[in-house]
């Protein structure tokens, strides 16, 4: 048992779900409170960047400006207070990542230690095996394990920052090509004040010979997170990436307002998996993340694919459908989802599949889990462009009630423009039964870890999407947001 | 095994509802250490409901009455607490569980019930062996165990699943709710072998059963017939080929005898 379950055993059952609830004593240095032009300057400024990039920003800050949050997304099924954008700290970063370390020896042993801590080992000796890692802390990335591996197998894994001063055309030629700065109202504010996050450059006909994962935390009180991920698989490439996020317990509400843009060339395959874990509340719906994150692909080559896998655990409210454009011929879009909601937790996902290319393929496969007073929605597009001769969408969509305070909603959109489509949808709702809990009790097995099972058992055909290590930690991660909701 | 008294179960003037109505309505029976005892009786009769209340299942409420286990008063025992005290009950349906793997639910099962006897763990691999002795025994497909628990299953497969459970988790006392039920000849043949190779004299076993046709295979040591929640007469393996041959109308009308 770790300190911290300890301490939050003491101050409260309810909270001790969230083992990743403490926070660091890390010196950090931060923009002041609110959003300005010069705040755009400030954090350009800080990254040293180029004026083309501090363009692009002031751009999109420009167009930001002129929208009124009115304009922010409202038909997800998710209520929230207005968020006061004044009051938010755009740029936090740990002091001594001012001068950029250009290796792990040089990094702060304390942020080591605060990364150790969350189970993300970055020293040489305890890296993962075959996961490289890049660890982003608030606005910043502090760490990259594996660099030289992947380097000698020609796969560009490093912060976005990095990538904007070392491979200024690749980030030119993709940034913002997927997911354009005027996309939705968070991606707009995300393109004026993205502060971090991985980039990912695959040569054609590379196999990337790990897994890359980048691991998110919020730290700082008050300042949001926005990331930036943006992933290019050249022509025959292949590349398995993966994101995990915690944050601090916090009374308040944290904005996480992340983009993630994907571009696959002809015969690539980009496999993307999320473990989103983000303080979700407590268990009156005080405090939490409120994540409202833009994430595309491009499935840009012929025979091109990419694959989405998330598991979501955390977040005070979930925003987010994933998508993929199938531009090439014989593309393949993939969505596979298990999101859990419990206490006041409200999530509003799922994906978009928009079909271009000939002979086309997507499949969407969505578990939903709600219990406690939480709502959980699915709601998916899939467009079959004319285009799109031959396209071929299944749809599965599941969703499992525990108790009978929360609430489970589909909303699928269909819209086929090519008569040659075929399409499938399944739906099914259905609540943990009595009956085999209780095969599972007269086996000796205990209610918390029966209803364990039995849940763990619906998402299985979505881990099994996982990377092997990924998948155990998603299965332990539901473990744990489940505890409380039986007995 | 108690020292207090010599019985696997007693069960002392049990009653039982589900919801507001009334199943049982005082029960008595004494099982021992050892000894098969057949329950049989027409549908509707509080059989099944017998063997599910002595399990503990929710929603099944004990008005009076007490069942001593052991020497121990169970009726408030969480139904895995009962298991893991050696109580086992083969389910008359047992239910499907998608995305469990069979592989894993007897694991789990395995190892909590093996906790409770202060057993140490097995190894994966030592697991393994037993389990398929075990499964070669009871003549299962060796892919079900790689499938989800039950999930497209046959009849006859699903009630080899539970007398594998039964074998692999060596319980103290067996309750068979209409185990032959659906079984072919074959099927029945396997399942009674299994049964009779887990008799001996530590164990009990309650067999609770419409037709006769089982007892066949599994010799009982007493025959109790319940009807409308008691039990209305009681005698040794001679009552049941009697009730196969006679009917239930037959006792029926005996007690309105007056006999």
């Amino acid at each position: 048992m770790t300190d911290q379950e300890v301490i939050s055993r003491k101050t409260g059952v309810q909270d001790k779900q969230y083992k990743w609830g403490f926070e660091f004593d890390i010196d950090s240095e931060n923009a002041p409170k609110g959003l300005t032009k010069d705040t755009v300057r400030f954090i350009s400024n800080k990254k040293n960047e180029p004026d083309w990039m501090l363009n692009w920003r002031l751009k999109a800050f420009e167009l930001w400006e002129t929208k009124q949050e009115s304009s922010a997304p409202d038909w997800a099924n998710v209520t929230f207070p207005e968020i006061d954008f004044q009051n938010i700290i755009y740029y936090a970063a740990p002091k001594s990542k001012d001068d950029s370390p250009k290796s792990l020896e040089e990094v702060d042993p304390e942020l080591i230690e605060a990364f150790n801590k969350l189970g993300i080992p970055l020293e040489e000796q305890k890296k993962l095996s075959g996961v490289a890692i890049d660890a982003v802390l608030d606005s910043v990335s502090v760490a990259t394990t594996y660099k030289e591996q992947l380097k000698s197998a020609g796969v560009i894994f490093c912060p976005i920052s990095e990538a904007v001063q070392k491979y200024p055309d690749l980030v030119k030629k993709y940034l913002g090509s997927v997911v354009p700065y005027s996309d939705n109202f968070y991606a707009t504010l995300n393109s004026a004040v993205f502060s971090d996050g991985s980039f990912v450059y695959v040569p054609p006909g590379v196999r990337c010979p790990m897994e890359l994962m980048t691991y998110f935390r919020i730290n700082e009180a008050d300042s949001g997170q926005f990331e930036r991920t943006l992933i290019i698989a050249d022509e025959g490439s292949y590349v398995s990436y993966l994101e995990g996020c915690t944050a601090p317990m916090r009374k308040t509400h944290q904005l996480h307002a992340a983009v993630v843009e994907l571009v696959a060339l002809k015969n690539a395959e980009i496999k993307y998996s999320t473990l989103q874990n983000w303080y979700p509340g407590d268990k009156d719906g005080n405090g939490g993340v409120y994540n409202f994150v833009t994430k595309r692909g491009a499935a840009r080559g012929e025979n091109s694919k990419i694959s989405w896998t998330q598991v979501e655990t955390g977040s005070a409210i979930t925003w987010k459908y994933p998508s993929v454009i199938l531009q090439g011929d014989n593309s393949t879009g993939e969505f596979y989802s298990v999101a859990l909601v419990n206490n006041y937790q409200q999530a509003d996902t799922g994906t978009k599949m928009i079909h271009i290319g000939k002979n086309t393929k997507s499949t969407i496969i969505a578990k939903g889990i709600s219990a406690g007073k939480a709502q959980n929605t699915y709601r998916g597009q899939v467009s079959i462009m004319p285009s799109a001769t031959n396209a071929k969408n299944f749809t599965q969509c599941d969703s499992l009630l525990i108790g009978d305070e929360c609430g489970a909603h589909t909303v699928p959109y269909i819209e086929v423009r090519n008569p040659s489509a075929k399409m499938g949808h399944e739906a099914t709702t259905s609540k943990v039964n009595d009956d085999q809990l209780f095969y599972l009790q007269q086996r000796g097995i205990d209610l918390e870890e029966a209803n364990y099972m039995i849940i763990n058992g619906f998402c299985r055909g979505i881990f099994k999407e996982l990377p092997f290590e990924f998948a155990m930690e998603a299965s332990q991660l539901l473990r744990v947001s489940l505890e409380g909701t039986v007995g | 095994m108690s020292e207090l008294n010599n019985f696997m179960i007693e069960i002392k003037d049990l009653h039982a509802s589900i919801g507001d109505i009334p199943i049982l309505k005082g029960i008595n029976l004494s099982v021992n250490f050892g000894e098969i005892h057949a329950i049989m009786g027409p549908n509707g009769s509080g059989k099944s409901t017998l063997a599910n209340v002595i399990a503990g299942r929710p929603g099944y409420e004990i008005t009076r009455g007490s069942i001593i286990y052991q020497g121990e008063k169970i009726n408030e025992f969480l139904p895995e607490d009962r298991a893991r005290k050696g109580i086992f009950l083969a389910f008359q349906y047992p239910v499907e569980l998608p995305g469990v793997r069979t592989w894993q639910f007897l694991k789990a099962a395995f190892d909590s019930v093996r906790k409770e006897k202060g057993l140490k763990e097995l190894s994966i691999r030592e697991f393994d062996k037993l389990l398929e002795e075990h499964r070669q025994a009871v003549e299962m497909d060796p892919d079900l165990v790689k499938r989800s628990v039950n999930e497209g299953f046959s009849g006859g497969e699903k009630k080899r699943n539970e007398i594998l459970q039964l074998a692999l988790l060596d319980p103290t006392l067996a309750l068979l709710d209409e185990t032959d039920s659906g079984l072919d000849i074959d099927a029945l043949r396997i399942v009674s072998e299994g049964v009779n190779v887990f008799k001996n004299p530590n164990k009990s076993i309650l067999i609770v059963t419409h037709y006769q046709r089982i007892l066949d295979y599994i010799k009982p040591d007493y025959v109790h017939v319940l009807m409308d929640g008691s039990i209305v007469k009681s005698g040794t393996s001679e009552l049941a080929l009697e009730l196969e041959e006679k009917g239930y109308e037959w006792i029926k009308e005996s007690m309105s005898d007056g006999s």
